[in-house]
Formats: structure tokens, C-alpha cells, sequence
């Protein structure tokens, strides 16, 4: 199975965190698999005109291909031009290259939220005009028209993280290579379910503060961050604390909050990524799944029941008083 | 005079496209051309202060975290934060592992391979080259992803993952290490000096940096260092690919004991103070419209007619007028390394690249310093003033040289933000004056040999900047 990868309009860093890929490293992962790079912009030798050759076979139907890969938003912009990114060498937009050449491929990945939705590129009312391949933030219809699909019937596999983990790109990968990824394996935004059915939360190393909702009041200190500090890994999707990153890591693992970086629109919160907006003193953005009024009630009791020791190390950059003072005695 | 369009060039950072013009077998003229905007200044207008900490590390995936630390310190500078000691030190760690990691990438998977290609089959070393760097089979290329990754825990375990962490903070970093991170940050860098020592400098790290000029360089015959430098006598790589000989670099971690690298500029053969107040980015080559300035009061608006005689989406920056040439080159020049001054008139192919071998030896000893000088029961951030009004500047030492942030904001929101990053000096276009910038320069006289669509000799002057293009506009 071979794989042409485009970088668009997004940062190169779902490229550089797929390098992270471990047992095995990512070049027998792949291969073992099957799977073999047709040309990748960072990892491929063929440059400028040997490059430009391998496109065009594909573009013409010459070279078969399975699977393109695009990493970054599409720009449309300026004007609906596409041409804030030219791809370089070819005098023709990425937007042209990415509609040409997804009519060709047996599947469509969309490799990291910028491919997916958008993105970041898209936020701050979108100077270059970014959509994502499939989607134009939490909209179908963005590069590729609404009605998109491959020509096994899938529609766009959007692989959405900023970045994606590794273990999501090349299990996607290998589930296709094995044929084994159908449309109800993805979720309704199109996200691989294996990690998109997951929450955030779900591992996530803070959870008996979020029980009492014992609460950080700055970055650095060990409580839940969903009420001040803007956390919204209860209502994020993806495996980020049940499948670590970068052999242990994950955002709130390292101290500061999820951001619903696999999420459509998450570039455009509405308010400081690190604040959790409130009204009358209530964080709004509860867990979208439960009853607000319940949840007050349950907050306030579990808050009135906070342990002397979960509530003092909420509010301390390190464990203060251990558990287990029963043990001791 | 022939035209060659260049692009898509790869195995650099981000989109690149170069055109030359050739004549008499050799480049005449280069133009260096950034074809992507994505408009990251304009997009931070009106946002609060720090959300430039989450916005601005996903310019770039593989210099996030030198974006995130140049955010954190131009905040920083804004609202008279300061980190404590240790909070800098961890900063420190997490970006030099990122600097490490991308110098090792860059050699191995963006540099090397090019001398795998069959052009060289009748070398002496080609063989060589295409065991160890063919590209993405190379048995140097796997060991190097292993040690990368592996290299790269030290992000997850102090910073969440890598890239986008937004661990560091104007006040320090949101991750307190233990004891035990501690001594599992050293078990992880004690194996990349394994991989270093036995495989990519092929011996120990402090001899590599008691090498001192070239002739000793040349003797070094170890590991893929060695390999390199055979490969750079054969092919004469110490004379292809000479830029201005002009260095900057703003000093590398700013440390509360001040930074580890000495901040400078080198011209006409000495160092000398570097004048922040004298950068000016020129538009007359840049599809941007509005008035050359200093970046405390620039703007980015992109010319949407694309008009000539810009060329690009890059603006270019000068200082004192004058093209400067950033990244660990200059570095190593402006600290003074020995091996590195012998070099900095040379500047060419050859030079980049040993500068950047000796600062990935120079950059694991510098991590295992920090580390064993990690406190665990110190504090490692303070509380974050967050004012409403303010503007600063900040400069950090990406992978690549010289990044700087300027923020200026109002009632609590962004009113200016500008980024001149480190292949924004490098490769910018052409000035009012028609000065080429770094690589545009370096390019002139390459050799053009019948029939090459996109140089060979073209292709080692440009990835041996290490261009980082999705910085370079943003």
C-alpha cells in the first residue's frame, strides 16, 4: 500500500510527532505493515522536478494510489485563490493539487485538525481563509465538497490532533492496510473511533480532585483545572491519558489543561485558552452529557466532603500530605 | 541565461520554492521564495496576551517549543514576570532536548541523504552514505528515529508531549519534577550519549569538542561526523555555499544566571554588541504591504495582487542595513568555540554543519549539567501578573538561530505581534537596495552540472542553512 503525504497550510508537527512513533520506530512500523511512502515532503529524497514527476502520475491515474495523506488546513484565500499557498515548484495551488489528487486516492487521511477542520490557522477570523479537507470547521463541505467519498465509500478519515499522536496515524494506517476500517469505525465528526470514543478524562492523572472538585488556581498546581483554568478534557475526544505521549506525557500529565485539540473550532474558544469562562461564578462548558442541575448538587456535596488532603494538594505545586495516613500507624 | 524553478524542494521545514538563474554551468542569480502565509500576526489581533502561548508554538512543529519560550519571555518582558532559577532551568531542558533533537533530525534525515544519490556512485565513500542515510532506509536513519524519539521523553515527562507543550509560562513551568524524574531524566540522556558517542559523533563528546580548526576536523575519522567530513574534502564543501560571514545570535537559554551562550554579532572578523533597536524588516521584496520598520511597531499585511517585484511571503529583516546569517554557526561563533571561529570565515556548507555537530555535543553536556542541577524541592514557578497593558520583546535561540517575539496589548487584548524567525534572516528575500539574502547569496556560483533540473550543489547549500520555512512567514 503507498502513501503520497502533502503538507498544507498547518505547522509540519503531525509529521514530526509521527517520527515519535515507537515499538517499532516508525520506518518498520510502516513496512511491516505494508505500507511504503510514495513521496513524503520531509522524508522522501526526490526533490523539485523528481518530485513534481511522481505527483503528476498520480494526478494523470499513471501511478495507483492508495492512500493521500494531507497535514495542514487548505488555504482558500486570497480572494478564493488558494494562492497563500502555492506548491512550489508547480505554479498551482495546494487546493487545486489536494481536490485533483483526492479524486485519485482508494482513501483520504487528514492528518491532524488543520487537515481535518482547520484548525489554528482558522482562528482569529481566518486571515488565510483555512478549511479543512473535508470540513470547514464543525461543517462538512471544505476543500472537498460535502458529498466526498473514497472509492471504497469512506468519507475523509480525519485524524484530527494538534498534533496527532503517532499511535493514531499509523493505527489508521494499519487498520486500512488490513481493511479493517469501516465508516462506523469513525465517529461523526469522522475521527477514528479507537481514540474518539475516549475522553480526555478517561486516565486523566487529576481525576479524585475533579471527584471533589478540589481546583487549581494557577498553572502548576496539582488540582483539576476544569473550573479556572479552562481545562475541557471531560468533554474532549481522544485517548491522551490512557495511551501516553512521548514515552509518560500527556497536557494535563504536564501540569496545563486539555484544549480539545482533536475537537472542530477548538481554536476559537471564546475566551483565553487558559481561563474557564464563567457566569455567576459557575464555569459554563459542563460535561455536555449530564444534567447540569445534577451536577451542581453533586459538586457542592463532593466539594462540602473534600479529604484535608486532596483539598491542600489542589492548591500546591506537589503532594503536600500523602495518602494512606491510616497506613502508618 | 536559463531559468530553474526549484520546488517542491524538500526535506526542509515547510514549503520552499528556489528559482536560479543559470549561465556558464553555474548560478548567476537565486531568488528564494516562501510560498505559504498563513497569517499567524493577524490572527493573535485582539486575542488576550497569553493565548499568544498556545497560538504561537503551532506555527512551527519542530521548532514549538523555541516559538513557546520566546512567547513565554516576551510576555515576560511585558509584565515584569520572572521565572525562578529552576523554573529557567527546566525551561532550558525543555528546549534544548527540542534543539538537540532537531539538529540529529536534520543531519540525519534532511542533510545526509543527498549524498546517497546515485550522482555520487564513484566516490570512494558512496557506498557508505547509502547504508547508513538512504532516505527512510538508511540504518543510521532508524537508529537515529529510535534515539530522537527516545530523546524526546524528556519533553513528555517534563512538558506533556512534544510538539505544542505549553508547559512553560512567563512565571516558570507548570510541571514540577520529582526526585525520581530526575533520575529517569538522566538514565534518558545517559542512552543519547550512547547513541551520540557510538554511532553519530562516534566517540567521546569532549574529545569531539577539543577539535580546533580544520585540519584536526578532518582527522577526526570516527562515527557519522567523520563520514560527513570525508565526504565534505572530497566534494569541496568547504568552499560551496559561503554566505555573508556575518553572525548573530541573541545567547541560547536565558538562565537566571544569564544566558549560556554569549549574545553578539560577528563581522569583519570580531564580535561585537548586538543592537536590537537597529533590526528594520524590509517589504520592498515581500508581498506586504505598508512601511519598512523595527518589528515593535511592524505590521503584517499581505498583498493580496501579489504584486512584483515582491517575490515571496517573506519579509527581510536587517540589521544596521545589513544581512546577518543566524543559527548554530553563528552560535558557536559568537560564544567563541574554538573549532567554530576557525570556521566563521569559511562560512560555508562544510562550516554550518560542523557548527551544528558541535553544538549537539556541546547541547547533551549542557542537558546533563542542568539536570543533575535540578532542586526537586525548589519552587519552579511563580504566580503570573497577567496586566492588562503592556508591550515587550523577547529573543530565544531556536534550533536554526535568532527567533523574536514582539507583543504589544491594550485592555487585555493583542494590538501588535511580530515574530522574526531564525530563516527569516536566512532566507529573505531581496532589500530596496536589491541585496540578495543569506541563501540568495550563498547560491551564486554554485555549480550547475549538464542537465540538473535542481542542483545538486544547490541542494547542499540550501539544507545546509537547516531552513525552517513555516517559521520563516508564518
Amino acid at each position: 500500500m503507498n502513501i503520497l503525504w502533502l503538507q498544507s497550510g498547518g505547522c509540519g508537527g503531525c509529521t514530526m510527532s509521527l517520527l515519535c512513533a515507537e515499538n517499532p520506530n516508525i520506518v518498520d512500523t510502516l513496512a511491516d505493515a505494508g505500507i511504503r511512502f510514495l513521496w513524503h515532503p520531509a522524508l522522501s529524497i526526490e526533490t523539485g522536478q523528481e518530485a513534481r514527476a511522481l505527483l503528476e502520475a498520480v494526478e494523470v491515474g499513471e501511478t495507483p494510489l492508495d492512500i493521500l495523506c494531507v497535514e495542514g488546513a487548505l488555504l482558500t484565500g486570497p480572494k478564493g485563490t488558494g494562492r497563500f499557498h502555492m506548491l512550489s515548484g508547480t505554479g498551482r495551488p495546494m487546493l487545486d493539487w489536494a481536490r485533483a489528487l483526492a479524486s485519485r486516492a482508494r482513501h483520504v487521511m487528514a492528518v491532524g485538525t488543520c487537515a481535518a477542520y482547520g484548525g489554528i490557522p482558522a482562528a482569529g477570523g481566518n486571515p488565510a481563509g483555512a478549511v479543512g479537507l473535508h470540513y470547514d470547521g464543525s461543517h462538512t463541505g471544505g476543500a472537498l465538497a460535502a458529498d466526498f467519498r473514497d472509492k471504497a465509500g469512506l468519507p475523509v478519515i480525519n485524524v484530527a490532533g494538534c498534533p496527532t499522536h503517532p499511535d493514531w496515524v499509523t493505527e489508521t494506517l494499519m487498520l486500512l492496510a488490513a481493511g479493517a476500517l469501516s465508516a462506523t469505525d469513525l465517529d461523526r465528526f469522522g475521527r477514528p473511533r479507537f481514540y474518539a470514543d475516549h475522553l480526555v478524562h478517561h486516565g486523566c492523572p487529576k481525576n479524585e480532585f475533579y471527584e471533589y472538585k478540589a481546583s487549581a488556581r494557577e498553572l502548576s498546581e496539582l488540582g483539576c483545572m476544569m473550573e479556572h483554568l479552562g481545562c475541557v478534557g471531560t468533554q474532549a475526544m481522544g485517548d491522551c491519558n490512557i495511551r501516553p505521549w512521548n514515552g509518560q506525557g500527556s497536557c494535563t500529565r504536564g501540569g496545563y489543561p486539555c484544549i480539545a485539540c482533536t475537537s472542530p473550532e477548538f481554536e476559537e474558544p471564546n475566551h483565553p485558552f487558559t481561563e474557564t469562562p464563567k457566569i455567576a461564578g459557575i464555569p459554563i462548558g459542563l460535561p455536555s452529557d449530564m444534567p447540569k442541575a445534577w451536577f451542581m448538587a453533586l459538586a457542592s456535596l463532593s466539594k462540602a466532603a473534600t479529604p484535608k488532603r486532596v483539598g491542600t494538594n489542589a492548591i500546591s505545586d506537589r503532594v503536600r500530605i500523602p495518602p494512606g495516613a491510616k497506613e502508618r500507624k | 541565461m536559463t531559468t530553474l524553478i526549484s520546488g517542491p524542494f524538500n526535506r526542509v521545514e515547510g514549503d520552499l520554492e528556489i528559482r536560479l538563474e543559470v549561465a556558464d554551468g553555474q548560478v548567476k542569480e537565486a531568488f528564494a521564495n516562501s510560498p505559504l502565509y498563513r497569517g499567524f500576526e493577524p490572527m493573535l489581533l485582539g486575542k488576550a496576551p497569553r493565548d499568544a502561548l498556545t497560538i504561537t508554538p503551532r506555527i512551527c512543529g519542530i521548532c514549538s517549543i523555541s516559538q513557546s519560550a520566546a512567547a513565554a519571555f516576551a510576555l515576560a518582558s511585558a509584565s515584569g514576570a520572572e521565572m525562578p532559577e529552576q523554573g529557567a532551568l527546566v525551561a532550558a531542558i525543555l528546549h534544548a532536548a527540542e534543539n538537540l533533537a532537531d539538529h540529529v533530525t536534520h543531519f540525519g534525515l534532511f542533510f545526509m541523504p543527498d549524498f546517497a544519490r546515485p550522482v555520487y556512485e564513484d566516490r570512494p565513500w558512496h557506498h557508505r552514505a547509502v547504508e547508513h542515510f538512504t532516505a527512510m532506509e538508511g540504518s543510521g536513519t532508524r537508529r537515529l528515529i529510535e534515539a530522537r524519539a527516545q530523546l524526546l521523553h524528556i519533553v513528555g515527562q517534563l512538558g506533556g508531549k512534544w510538539p505544542h507543550t505549553l508547559a512553560i509560562q512567563p512565571g516558570g513551568v507548570t510541571k514540577t519534577p520529582t526526585a525520581s524524574d530526575k533520575v529517569r531524566l538522566r538514565a534518558t540522556l545517559r542512552s543519547f550519549r550512547r547513541y551520540l558517542e557510538t554511532e553519530l559523533i562516534g566517540g567521546p563528546l569532549e574529545d569531539f569538542l577539543e577539535l580546533s580548526d580544520a585540519q584536526t576536523l578532518e582527522s577526526w575519522g570516527r562515527g557519522h561526523a567523520g563520514l560527513f567530513f570525508e565526504i565534505a574534502s572530497d566534494l569541496g564543501l568547504e568552499t560551496l555555499g559561503i554566505g555573508p560571514r556575518r553572525y548573530l545570535s541573541s545567547g541560547a537559554y536565558p538562565l537566571t544566571a544569564g544566558r549560556v551562550t554569549r549574545a553578539g554579532i560577528w563581522r569583519n572578523g570580531a564580535g561585537q554588541t548586538f543592537k536590537p533597536e537597529e533590526i528594520v524588516e524590509d517589504l520592498s521584496h515581500a508581498w506586504m504591504l505598508g512601511e519598512s520598520s523595527h518589528p515593535a511597531q511592524g505590521q503584517t499585511v499581505p498583498d493580496e495582487d501579489m504584486a512584483s517585484p515582491a517575490y515571496s511571503w517573506c519579509k527581510a529583516p536587517r540589521l544596521s542595513g545589513e544581512t546577518m546569517e543566524v543559527g548554530a554557526l553563528a552560535r558557536q561563533v559568537i560564544d567563541g568555540h574554538p573549532l567554530a571561529l576557525a570556521l566563521a570565515d569559511e562560512g560555508s556548507v562544510r562550516a554550518r554543519v560542523a557548527g551544528r555537530l558541535l553544538e549537539i555535543a556541546r547541547t547533551q553536556i549542557w542537558l546533563e549539567n542542568w539536570v543533575d542541577a535540578l532542586a526537586p524541592e525548589a519552587v519552579f514557578m511563580y504566580p503570573d501578573p497577567k496586566p492588562e497593558n503592556g508591550a515587550g520583546e523577547a529573543f530565544v535561540e531556536a534550533a536554526r538561530g535568532t527567533l523574536g517575539h514582539w507583543t504589544r496589548f491594550n485592555a487585555g487584548e493583542i494590538t501588535g505581534y511580530q515574530i522574526i524567525a531564525p530563516t527569516t534572516w536566512n532566507f529573505s528575500p531581496r532589500d530596496k537596495g536589491g541585496v540578495p539574502g543569506p541563501v540568495e547569496a550563498a547560491l551564486q556560483g554554485a555549480p550547475v552540472r549538464p542537465g540538473e533540473t535542481t542542483p545538486i550543489a544547490v541542494q547542499h547549500i540550501v539544507r545546509s542553512f537547516d531552513p525552517c520555512m513555516v517559521c520563516t512567514v508564518h
